[in-house]
């Protein structure tokens, strides 16, 4: 069944975001944390700017910036890649932005939450820079990373107007679960909408719970 | 009484129910919204009637016009819906008739890409080809109808990509990220200028028709201005304009 297609295209593409948005954003908010460089506010900003426009509209603005008269779209062609647009590439890059705010954030909050001295304890014990951050900062600032995956994931799971403004809706390569279900609902296909819907619900919140009750039983223990 | 009056009127401002006499709310398929503002101009200016257009995919009209949406009429992008709304009642019967006839063209924003008569599907020296999706929007099933004619239907598959209505079809093609695509006609029409890019206007002989049918809904049916305003889209005025955007007339 090609809503099946779907589901696992979206599991792929939730997954592969959310992991490539740890990787990226991790030092982004490590340094805003840190940082006492004026650039804090703008690059603050900056990240948290794919939560003003609406979607559908940062879509847009991503097919003409990755199209080939776009400043995007001449560096990937001028590197064979060709355009990004109808990929999923193309679509976890435009993920990546989409979500990058709700991985960061929580992950700047756990950090700044840390504060400066069990950094500087364990540099006096003779730690260098990757140990402390891997041995304190990391453990630390778990519910933080706990946080920034279940929200990294959840956001990209319901993604939908950037999907749908560069996707194409091609089966297995864009085909999302949310542009299924809203394929669904505009050929008045109810049924089949409201099982997706239904089921789209049911296992995010399966996900959900269990990401929170393990989160809380790790605090508990603390 | 005063006091009642007023309250009586700062109700109907917040409460945004049934437009005051003279005012009509239309909901208008995607492909006809340059047009439909023109007209929505005319129309004011003959008759002293505001109308207020809210343009959109017609699947998603159909839905909210179920589930009780404010308007009074609806320009649809086929014949299908209006008929089924007024199957269900919620089109006032025997009020549907044909406003346009879409019209379909294969589209490329650049020079040279597309040929006047269309044989660059048969080359197929492109990447992507944008269509309407042939499930939700009538142009994208007049798209099907003319590749599966052609011949050329499984052969494009791994080439398509599909807008979700006509208008994102058109975004596909403007902005390069697909060569070409089918798009509506009056997308690329407008009057006194000619299309930029190349384009095939395609042979009607190839598609069923695309019936565009309007249709008075029953919120708008005791609205003298609504009534009104669709005996104007069937003025000589009304189809010049029409047909000044590409569209043909029954």
């Amino acid at each position: 069944m090609s809503d099946w297609t779907a589901v696992w295209l979206t599991l792929r593409l939730a997954a592969v975001t959310t992991l490539l948005l740890l990787l990226i954003g991790t030092p982004i908010a490590w340094w805003l944390a840190r940082t006492r460089s004026w650039l804090k506010g703008p690059v603050g900003a900056v990240v948290a700017l794919p939560l003003v426009l609406p979607p559908t509209v940062l879509g847009f603005y991503l097919l003409v910036a990755m199209g080939p008269s776009g400043a995007v779209g001449a560096v990937t062609q001028s590197l064979g890649l060709g355009l990004l647009p109808f990929t999923f590439a193309g679509l976890v890059i435009g993920s990546m932005i989409y979500s990058l705010p709700f991985v960061v954030q929580p992950l700047q909050t756990a950090f700044e939450t840390i504060g400066e001295r069990p950094m500087e304890a364990a540099a006096t014990l003779g730690a260098g820079p990757w140990d402390r951050f891997f041995t304190v900062v990391v453990p630390l600032a778990r519910p933080g990373f706990l946080a920034a995956i279940i929200l990294g994931f959840a956001h990209t799971i319901g993604e939908f107007g950037v999907v749908l403004m560069i996707g194409g809706n091609i089966p297995g390569t864009t085909k999302v679960l949310s542009v299924a279900l809203y394929d669904h609902v505009e050929a008045l296909e109810y049924g089949a909408a409201h099982w997706l819907a239904a089921g789209m619900l049911l296992f995010s919140f399966l996900v959900l719970l269990a990401m929170y009750s393990r989160g809380l039983r790790a605090a508990e223990l603390r | 009484m005063v006091a009642s009056r007023v309250l009586l009127a700062a109700g109907c401002v917040a409460c945004f129910t049934h437009a005051g006499a003279g005012e009509v709310q239309v909901a208008v398929a995607a492909n006809f919204a340059a047009p439909a503002k023109q007209l929505a101009e005319r129309y004011a200016r003959a008759s002293g009637h505001q109308l207020s257009l809210s343009t959109g995919s017609t699947g998603k009209f159909y839905a909210q016009i179920r589930n009780g949406a404010p308007f009074d009429v609806l320009l649809s992008a086929d014949d299908e819906t209006p008929r089924r709304l007024e199957q269900e009642q919620r089109a006032v019967g025997g009020s549907r008739f044909t406003y346009a006839i879409g019209k379909l063209v294969l589209w490329s924003s650049s020079e040279g890409v597309v040929d006047a008569k269309g044989d660059v599907l048969r080359r197929a020296a492109f990447k992507r080809l944008a269509i309407a999706n042939p499930r939700l929007a009538p142009y994208g099933a007049a798209a099907q109808q003319v590749m599966e004619k052609l011949g050329v239907w499984s052969a494009l598959q791994d080439r398509l990509v599909q807008g979700e209505n006509i208008a994102q079809t058109y975004q596909f093609v403007s902005t390069g990220n697909a060569e070409l695509g089918f798009i509506a006609y009056s997308q690329i029409r407008e009057p006194g200028k000619s299309p930029a890019g190349s384009s095939w206007l395609v042979p009607q002989a190839l598609y069923a028709p695309i019936q565009q049918d309007a249709a008075l809904l029953q919120r708008g049916a005791g609205n003298r201005a609504a009534g009104q305003f669709l005996e104007f889209l069937r003025t000589a005025a009304a189809r010049e304009l029409i047909q000044a955007y590409g569209y043909g007339l029954p």
